[in-house]
């Protein structure tokens, strides 16, 4: 385990600006103002390659960059603390912990690339981040940390505190954009990407809590402190939030490179009852579900993406071997079929011929053809979808068919090995 | 600007920045299969059927909202993009109710014609269509939401073209369905029943609520005496229903098989246009010389009576009081031509062949009729001519060409160009300036009120008057009038307003597909008619002059406010679900 984003967590007082600036707070925006131009601060931010940790882990710096290209006037910060992935409560920790952490990183990048005016939506089932935030801002008004001419520098910035009902989907970037605009949360297609054409069709900047809160560490104590965090290719620290069969559930601060092994055994105390493993499930609802083979992986995003899956927003599902592949897949993928908007073709209309498949194979009528239709669903579903949330959708279907066929096959063949599914056509024994 | 070099299907072309692989595809002569995208609207991206590959990504790209970039390589039509599409178009297809033998889009559908082009051989996914009821609720339009695809073109019409914002998207995911406010009927919402909707619906889902049978029968009724009318807009466009080029001029067809299928009388709604001018012309000098309300707006089209009584209702008093045309058509035949033909108004049945699916319920508005007898009995849509001529079997192509009947049948070049937007302005404005100045107007075509943009405006000297007027159609447009006028800002003497884009030409019962580039050769065919006009100005119309002689005796008079004027009525109390 790491502390370094998250040191301040549990450790201050989350509403006491003098707690936070005895222990640092400020010193990066301070700096930041004093003695960078706009333009220092993105590269320094480049050179920590910092990568975002809401789920893309786009470079951060490089994303700067391309607002702060934008000529227009009017331009905005977003702080993406909608949190809906289902197991991932990680950027509650930040926001609960620390507020004063996050709202910085925003007004650093605020001050990166000319923006005067900076949101944070949170998810509604967050009241009391949203009541925390809304008192942090009025004290740092009272202090002259954010209106006009903060700290009696040419950088002015004021920040609004939205929160979203609860859609899934509303994290999604272009769907909080339309949503911060109060519209149905629905995304836009992409291009034009929010840097170019974001809120009310201005240039703007979205970014992770613990993306933002990462920020004044990196200006204050410089990219190469940063850089001596992590692997060649993923620097830092990333927060995952593990729940599941597991002992010690929770968030914990780990430095990339740790294996999931080690995440699993050692800092979560393995499985409950020690019972046998199943399969984890990486980066939330829409991550990839990995088998115990591969566990000696690597947090890291390169090698990540070498087996083609992503970390996602870092949550951790760990499942023992008392889950049925079947009865899991049809779990998430009626999570999915509720939280669509609805818009596209694919991702409104492939969740329930899935689930109408995996019913099948559930009471018993199942085939060779419904393992087909899955598959061609799932793949058309991630292939074609407007946005990220039904590209992802598929992505644990696709890999529970991969890595346990034999499953599936199973409940083809009349039986399921782990007794959850009963084939007399009366639903569930349990589950 | 610097062009872009792309790959499409191992072919290099240079298209300038900003193009979407859609357009650059066609520019190399493939034609990328859309549901959704529509010329006219905005890119939506929501069918993914015109997905491709793009050397490099991973997932498809949409065609319709990807723009190039410098030395994409894309491929259209792989195994894997064409297994895809026909995956998607399952989809689809898995959730709409395929009866096309008896559907109204039967042979004019956009998915029909995609599941033949993209060779769909098997419907391979269980059905899950809702079988939710028809709603049929109104005289004007039908929603039939099992054959719903969920483009979303209905909606951005209703709301951002006409402001009206009838329907919209309710309910998330599957459930996602395209309704008025709390899932009511049409009828219970402020819809004004323009049928934008239909027009740019690519199915069967949206549809007018069909008349034919009602005239069938009455022309099978030896107790009836039936005669009919046809709207300036609909002899321009019919011929398109037959495979003839956009903007053929239909008229002497029309009439011809109206007269075969045994229609008594074959008139010509022109004839009121004609009339209109005169009573409304009249109408404006009135309000000027007595200081009336100012600006006066035009009346003629129904969608934009019911939008200004739904929304505007302090403004009601801005509109003239004239029926429109097809109205004051009816009322001079149950009274006028009854006299004169000797026959009793119940025994006339008056039907008239329409542009427009709201005139199916300006006929039944309450204030429509004399006596016990509506004006207008049965309105039918020029969609709906072209199936009686199919029914009837008769070869409309073939058809001689014969003229109206007289009287109602005599009309002027300015009645004819009603059909577009400014044709109202242009007609009225040949009139006015004849009977204030008493000077013989040599220039007759006010070029810069015609085509197809949503608002025009111009001033004309008439005397020592300089009147201002502008013009505007799609209501979203006239709602910035509307606007303007709320405000006292609108320095105009006289505004037409027609509630569809382009006019009557782009109305709701007209055609499909109707796109922009359609409308403009429509245009061109409504002034067409004009220039071959023996008469161009609806004052020296005869049959008027002898209409005022014989009945009316005079342009607002007694019997004018009887027969040709009306009044209106505040529906902003039932507009509950108001949205802007
Ligand atoms: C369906 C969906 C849900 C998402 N939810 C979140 C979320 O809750 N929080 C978040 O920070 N990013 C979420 N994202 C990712 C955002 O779109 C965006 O990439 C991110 O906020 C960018 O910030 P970063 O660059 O700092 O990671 C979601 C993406 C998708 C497709
Ligand atoms: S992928 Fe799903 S959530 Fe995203 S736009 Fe399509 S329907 Fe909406
Ligand atoms: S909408 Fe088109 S595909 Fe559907 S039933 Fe009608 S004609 Fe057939
Ligand atoms: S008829 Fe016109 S107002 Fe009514 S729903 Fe259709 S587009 Fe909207
Ligand atoms: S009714 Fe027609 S236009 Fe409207 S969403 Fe459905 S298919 Fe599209």
């Amino acid at each position: 385990m790491k502390s370094f984003v998250s040191k301040l967590c549990g450790k201050i007082m989350p509403l006491s600006l003098k707690e936070y600036r005895e222990h640092g707070g400020f010193l990066g925006l301070e700096k930041a103002l004093f003695y960078m131009s706009p333009q220092e601060v993105i590269d320094e931010i480049k050179e920590s390659r910092l990568r975002g940790r809401g789920g893309a882990s786009f470079p951060t710096g490089v994303k700067w960059q391309l607002v702060a290209a934008e000529g227009d006037e009017e331009k905005y910060v977003v702080c993406n603390a909608d949190e809906g992935e289902p197991g991932t409560f990680k950027d509650k920790a930040l926001l609960e912990g620390c507020p004063f952490q996050v709202i910085e990183g925003l007004m650093i990048s605020a001050y990166a690339v000319g923006a005067y005016k900076g949101y944070i939506y949170i998810r509604g089932e967050y009241p009391n981040s949203i009541d925390l935030f809304k008192k942090a801002i009025n004290i740092l008004k009272k202090e002259g940390y954010l209106g006009e001419n903060i700290l009696g520098q040419n950088f002015s910035f004021d920040i609004e505190v939205r929160s979203g009902a609860g859609a899934y989907v509303c994290g999604e970037e272009t769907a909080l954009i339309e949503s911060i605009e109060g519209n149905s949360g629905s995304s836009r297609f992409k291009p034009p990407y929010p840097p170019n054409c974001g809120l009310w069709g201005k240039p703007t900047l979205v970014n992770n809590v613990e993306t933002l809160a990462n920020i004044p560490l990196i200006i204050s104590q410089g990219a190469e402190e940063f850089l001596k965090l992590g692997t060649k290719g993923s620097k830092g620290t990333k927060l995952i939030s593990v729940s599941g069969n597991v002992v010690n559930k929770g968030v914990f601060e780990v430095e990339f490179g740790i294996s999931l092994r080690e995440i699993i055994y050692d800092i979560c105390g393995g499985l409950e009852g020690n019972k046998k493993l199943k399969f984890i499930q990486v980066g939330g609802s829409s991550g990839a579900c990995l088998p115990e083979l591969l566990l000696d992986l690597e947090l890291d995003f390169d090698e990540f993406k070498k087996h083609n899956i992503g970390i996602g927003s870092g949550a951790i599902l760990v499942v023992d071997d008392s889950c049925c592949i079947l009865d899991f897949m049809r779990v998430t993928t009626e999570f999915f079929k509720h939280e669509s908007c609805g818009k596209c073709t694919t991702c409104r209309e492939g969740n329930r011929h899935i689930i109408k498949a995996i019913d099948r194979m559930i009471y018993g009528s199942g085939t060779e053809r419904d393992m087909q239709i899955i598959k061609d669903i799932a793949t058309i579903m991630r292939d074609s979808s407007l946005c990220g949330l039904g590209q992802a959708a598929p992505i644990p279907v696709l890999s529970l068919l991969k890595h346990f066929k034999d499953e599936f096959q199973e409940h083809i063949n009349g039986y399921c090995s782990t007794g959850v599914c009963n084939f007399k056509g009366e639903g569930k024994s349990h589950g | 600007m610097d062009k872009i070099s792309i790959i499409i299907d191992g072919k290099k072309v240079s298209v300038p920045p900003d193009t979407t692989i859609l357009e650059a595809a066609r520019k190399t002569q493939i034609n990328i299969p859309t549901l959704c995208y529509h010329p006219d609207q905005n890119v939506k991206g929501n069918c993914r059927v015109c997905i491709v590959e793009i050397a490099g990504a991973n997932g498809f790209a949409a065609a319709c909202c990807t723009t190039v970039k410098e030395g994409m390589e894309i491929k259209t039509n792989t195994i894997r993009i064409r297994e895809a599409r026909q995956m998607v178009l399952n989809l689809i297809l898995a959730n709409h109710n395929s009866q096309c033998l008896s559907c109204k889009r039967n042979g004019n559908c956009e998915l029909q014609t995609l599941s033949q082009e993209l060779n769909i051989e098997e419907e391979f996914l269980d059905k899950v269509v809702d079988l939710l009821p028809i709603d049929q609720s109104n005289f004007s339009i039908v929603r039939d939401q099992t054959k719903c695809i969920k483009c979303g073109r209905c909606i951005e019409v209703c709301n951002d073209v006409q402001g009206v914002g009838a329907i919209y998207n309710v309910n998330r995911s599957c459930d996602m369905k395209i309704a008025p406010a709390y899932e009511k009927g049409l009828s219970e919402v402020p819809c004004v029943y323009c049928g934008q909707c239909i027009n740019v619906c690519p199915v069967g889902a949206i549809y007018e609520k069909e008349d034919t049978k009602e005239v069938w029968r009455a022309l099978e009724d030896p107790n009836k005496h039936v005669v009919v009318q046809i709207a300036p807009a609909v002899r321009v466009v019919l011929g398109e229903e037959f495979g003839m080029e956009t903007g053929s001029i239909v008229t002497g067809k029309i009439v011809s098989f109206l007269k075969r299928i045994g229609f008594d009388k074959v008139f010509d709604t022109n004839f009121t246009a004609d009339l209109t001018i005169i009573e409304e012309g009249n109408e404006l000098l009135h309000r000027i010389k007595s200081g009336g309300k100012l600006p006066m707006l035009t009346s003629c089209s129904p969608g934009w009576i019911r939008y200004i009584e739904f929304f505007y209702p302090e403004l009601l008093q801005h509109l003239s009081t004239c029926k429109s045309p097809q109205q004051m058509f009816g009322a001079l035949v149950k009274s006028y031509y009854a006299e004169k033909m000797g026959l009793k108004p119940e025994d006339i049945v008056v039907v008239s062949i329409m542009p427009c699916t709201a005139k199916k319920t300006e006929a039944k508005r309450e204030e429509m009729h004399l006596n016990d007898y509506y004006d207008v009995d049965i309105v039918i849509t020029t969609r709906e001519l072209a199936k009686m001529v199919r029914e009837s079997r008769i070869q409309l192509r073939e058809l001689e060409e014969e003229d109206f009947d007289v009287p109602l049948g005599l009309s002027t070049g300015a009645a004819a160009v009603f059909g577009a937007t400014g044709g109202v302005m242009e007609a009225a404005l040949r009139t006015v300036y004849e009977v204030v100045t008493g000077d013989e107007l040599d220039k007759i075509d006010f070029k810069n009120l015609r085509g197809i943009a949503g608002f025009k405006e111009a001033t004309i000297p008439v005397g020592d008057l300089d009147v201002n007027v502008a013009v505007a159609n799609g209501l979203k447009n006239a709602k910035i009038l509307l606007d303007l006028i709320k405000e006292g800002k609108a320095n105009y003497h006289f505004i037409e307003i027609m509630c569809c884009p382009g006019g009557c030409i782009g109305g709701g019962g007209q055609p499909i597909p109707a796109t922009n580039s359609i409308k403009e050769k429509r245009i061109e065919a409504i002034y067409q008619v004009d220039l071959q006009s023996e008469l161009r100005k609806s004052h020296q119309n005869p049959a008027i002059k002898e209409l005022y002689e014989e009945f009316l005796i005079e342009p607002l008079g007694e019997k004018s406010h009887k027969l040709l004027h009306t009044h209106y009525i505040d529906r902003s109390k039932n507009n509950k679900d108001k949205r802007d």
